[in-house]
């Protein structure tokens, strides 16, 4: 398969990045990498449909997955429009998920809450690591922001920065991939069955493993991974679902800020 | 089901507003420098510690199954340069495989 985003993307491109394009920090594209995302043909500055076709390979996953989510949340006995709703708005698969197997295992609302939340809780660090690549007002921030997923985050990584038209693009690719995965789940039932025997819960590792690795480019970067994985397994056991990866974050923003 | 409403709407509230945090209150200005350093070390923290967990978590159980022999392969996949599509489906066809074999939960 070509790289749907075509460029150069040497960690020694010499070039100016994009205007808009944040460029301070750890440069992560290198040739062959399956998420290069350098700087196009003779500057070409990457489109919402670069970031709308890099995402497309993704988009298969996360729709799958969205429908295995709207599968188990009718069994659940969430009917068919709540799983649709949940899905519009809050667009993360591991919080809703979370969420919802509290609700089938009958735990309280609060306690769904809670997981989801926490689950969430990366997005604030993650909300502002794109902020300078976002446009417009108030209004319009808040709306772009909500685009902001793991996967359409890692895409968008460019030189330690973000590239606003990726991170939109593939945004909304894979927001549409969700809500119509759910809605087909939820509709249908179940077509896909058990998503597991899929293997579908092994392909998001490898998902985040393939973005992870272009970025381990320098001492810095390799540390913040061992260190995020380390305390994130560390927790697992001992806290609820969620706390592993916002402690990840918190001890790495700290950590970085003392280098 | 009001309870399931309830928690729609909290968790879609709460959502929108970690999100949009950042991005609403640093406006167009450039992140402070203070802060743009620590944020540039986020991605791969935040990436391995979703490997880790997506991998190895069982609830609060630290399980080797299925997943572990699929991020193996994809593991590979990656040192080897294949596209991000095809990194995907090894890892997921390597887990279908082995459960499909009863070799791996």
């Amino acid at each position: 398969m070509p790289d749907p985003i075509t460029g150069s993307g040497r960690p020694d491109d010499p070039r100016p990045a994009a205007p808009g394009v944040a460029t301070t920090g750890d440069r992560t594209a290198a040739p062959g990498d399956p998420t290069a995302l350098g700087t196009g043909p003779a500057g070409r500055r990457h489109t919402y449909r670069d970031g709308a076709r890099a995402a497309a390979p993704l988009a298969v996953a996360v729709a799958l997955f969205g429908a295995s989510f709207g599968v188990l949340a009718r069994a659940a006995g969430l009917g068919a429009v709540t799983p649709l709703v949940f899905s519009a708005t809050t667009f993360a698969g591991s919080a809703q998920f979370a969420a919802l197997s509290v609700l089938a295992s009958g735990g309280g609302a609060a306690t769904a809450v809670a997981a989801a939340v926490l689950l969430n809780a990366r997005y604030g660090p993650i909300g502002l690591s794109v902020a300078p690549v976002l446009r417009g007002g108030p209004l319009r921030r808040f709306a772009e922001a909500q685009l902001v997923v793991d996967e359409s985050w890692a895409l968008s990584q460019r030189h330690g920065g973000f590239d606003r038209h990726v991170l939109l693009g593939a945004g909304a690719v894979l927001y549409a991939a969700w809500v119509t995965g759910t809605a087909a789940g939820a509709g249908f039932g179940s077509l896909v069955g058990d998503p597991d025997r899929l293997g579908l819960d092994a392909a998001f590792p490898a998902l985040f493993l393939a973005l992870l690795v272009p970025q381990l480019r320098s001492r810095r970067t390799l540390l913040a991974a061992c260190a995020g994985a380390a305390i994130a397994v560390a927790l697992v056991p001992a806290t609820p679902a969620g706390v592993p990866i916002i402690a990840s974050c918190v001890a790495c923003l700290v950590g970085a800020r003392r280098r | 089901m009001t309870a399931a409403w309830a928690v729609v709407a909290c968790v879609g509230v709460a959502t929108a507003a970690l999100r949009a945090a950042g991005p609403v209150a640093v406006g167009g200005r450039r992140l402070p420098a203070a802060l743009a350093g620590p944020l540039s070390a986020l991605a791969p923290a935040v990436l391995a510690a979703l490997v880790a967990t997506n991998t190895l978590a069982s609830g609060h159980r630290l399980v080797l199954d299925a997943r572990a022999a699929g991020l193996a392969v994809a593991a590979v996949s990656v040192a080897l340069r294949a596209p991000l599509l095809l990194v995907v489906v090894v890892a997921a066809t390597t887990a279908a495989l082995l459960r499909l074999a009863g070799w791996a939960a």
